[in-house]
């Protein structure tokens, strides 16, 4: 699913991010990339989603080379990822309904399918009452609920997120984790930054470490199908 | 990757899309209206003011279109001509083929116009004898504004020794012409200077519009929206302050219109005429919403295309 063949990438002023990194995230797996703020999980996470470009290597993402596409046809390349941020990026102008509408409003949808996929994918994330309600006066933890729901209403291959419990008690923590594991098992590719290590081993989910943009530990098993040992 | 675009009904799903949009722009703006007020209101100013000149000079042209055709030449006659020889010249002149007829001024009539126009009645009391010619004021037949020909007439009338000085009205009607083409020239002066000045207007309020809306356009990129679908609602809400913006100036026309209507009637009686004040008629507000909807749709891309490329996810 991802594919990093030996990606650095430096920033103009000369900060190295990510030096020489070699990964393999089948599809179908679950892992976590961790390491101290500055390691470069954004960074690489900014590469699959191509918000930032390597500076050297090739990323390949379901079999397709990024280098090899163009500014324009990079919506094209993320309708196929949901990305979730630490701060959710939800738009407090409308309703929780069309903050998770909206995937599928950019990718042309029928009314009656948006209906019923946002129906879902609140269902999925215990929200489904909460649809007409204004995001802000949502706690935290919904907030970041409807946000995973906004990027897995239109059922991408793969999932990113970026310290998506950054900002949560580690019971919520633990319940959205959760809930991105049950996605997982139904075949999404799912690949979350984390600094919360206690979190992360309890899951018992494959670690990617880094450090100073190098990869020092790649807990990621060589066959897929091991990765079925999460709860 | 897969495509997960449905493909059934595409142009149906692009149409209703494009609809959506269209009145999700509307609607953002009717959500404020005082800010859309004051924002159309300052474009329907800058579109009424040239749209009013034009009007003006319209009917400006309208009503000196009949002039050129009563050129007339006047024939101011030696002044030791008398009556009676002058009378003779009259009649001579009539049969003339390039004459329609010839109005007969006397001297004594002459003075008495004089005093009524000049002013100077007065002192014209104090004068011993009456010092102006005789003029004959000749009407020539005029076949398609040939204002050559009568050049010719002139100079033909003018070797005749009875006469002193030919002289051609049609002169200042040719200024008045040279002058009106000033005027039309100094409206495209005009016009394009407001064009620029309401697309400045528009791309600036568009370029706020995306300010505010930075964080939108940042999680739509994201979530894989295409630079179209980003760049749409800003090109309609363009279009909708220009189209907006028309019809206020449209407005604003008819009104001002309506206030001359009066005076200019009045001025009309005084110079017996039916004359009355042309409005813009239906074609050219047609032509106003439509150009004000393009300058809408063309100050919004400016903007979008210099401001949409500065805001990438991070």
């Amino acid at each position: 699913m991802i594919h990093f063949d030996n990606i650095s990438k430096r920033y103009p002023g000369g900060h190295t991010a990510l030096s020489q990194i070699n990964l393999r995230l089948e599809r179908g797996q679950m892992a976590f990339l961790t390491g101290h703020s500055g390691a470069g999980k954004s960074t690489l996470l900014k590469l699959i989603a191509m918000i930032e470009r390597p500076t050297r290597g090739h990323i390949y993402l379901d079999g397709v080379n990024l280098n090899n596409i163009s500014n324009q046809k990079i919506p094209y390349i993320r309708r196929n990822i949901g990305i979730i941020f630490q701060n959710h990026h939800l738009l407090y102008d409308r309703p929780v309904f069309d903050n998770v509408a909206m995937p599928l409003i950019i990718q042309g949808y029928r009314r009656q399918e948006i209906q019923k996929r946002v129906r879902a994918a609140l269902n999925q994330v215990g929200l489904l009452s909460k649809e007409k309600v204004d995001p802000i006066t949502l706690s935290g933890g919904e907030q970041q609920r409807v946000g995973i729901a906004r990027a897995i209403v239109h059922k991408p291959l793969l999932l990113l997120a970026d310290e998506p419990t950054g900002n949560l008690d580690p019971e919520l923590s633990r319940e959205i984790m959760q809930l991105f594991a049950r996605f997982n098992q139904v075949g999404t590719t799912v690949l979350i930054a984390s600094h919360d290590l206690d979190l992360i081993r309890s899951m018992g989910t494959p670690m990617i470490s880094l450090q100073d943009g190098k990869i020092i530990n790649n807990g990621l098993p060589y066959t897929v199908k091991s990765t079925e040992t999460i709860a | 990757m897969r495509n997960r675009a449905p493909k059934k009904n595409r142009l149906r799903t692009y149409l209703s899309n494009h609809l959506r949009v269209a009145l999700g722009s509307l609607g953002r703006l009717y959500g404020q209206p005082v800010a859309t007020f004051l924002t159309t209101a300052v474009i329907a100013i800058a579109l009424a003011l040239p749209v009013g000149l034009y009007i003006a000079l319209d009917n400006i042209g309208q009503l000196s279109r009949g002039w050129d055709g009563s050129t007339q030449i006047s024939l101011f006659l030696h002044t030791k001509v008398n009556t009676k020889e002058a009378q003779q010249l009259k009649q001579r002149l009539e049969k003339h083929k390039h004459i329609k007829n010839i109005e007969f001024i006397s001297k004594e009539k002459g003075l008495e116009q004089f005093k009524e126009i000049s002013g100077f009645g007065d002192a014209l009391k104090y004068l011993k004898q009456n010092p102006l010619p005789i003029v004959l004021v000749v009407n020539p037949k005029i076949l398609n504004n040939q204002v050559d020909n009568t050049a010719h007439l002139v100079q033909e009338l003018g070797n005749n020794k009875l006469v002193e000085l030919a002289q051609l009205d049609v002169q200042w009607v040719k200024r008045l012409y040279t002058f009106l083409e000033i005027a039309n020239r100094s409206i495209w002066v005009i016009s394009s200077m407001l064009a620029m000045a309401v697309l400045l207007i528009i791309g600036n309020t568009i370029r706020l519009d995306i300010q505010n809306r930075r964080e939108e356009i940042e999680v739509s990129k994201l979530i894989g929206a295409s630079d179209g679908f980003i760049r749409r609602p800003f090109l309609y809400t363009g279009i909708w302050y220009g189209a907006i913006s028309g019809v206020l100036a449209w407005i604003i026309t008819q009104i001002s219109l309506f206030l001359m209507t009066g005076p200019i009637q009045k001025l009309a009686l005084l110079y017996h005429s039916e004359y009355r004040l042309s409005g813009l008629g239906l074609d050219n507000t047609a032509l106003l919403i439509i150009i004000s909807c393009m300058l809408g749709l063309i100050g919004s891309w400016i903007a979008v295309s210099q401001h949409l490329k500065e805001i990438e996810p991070s």
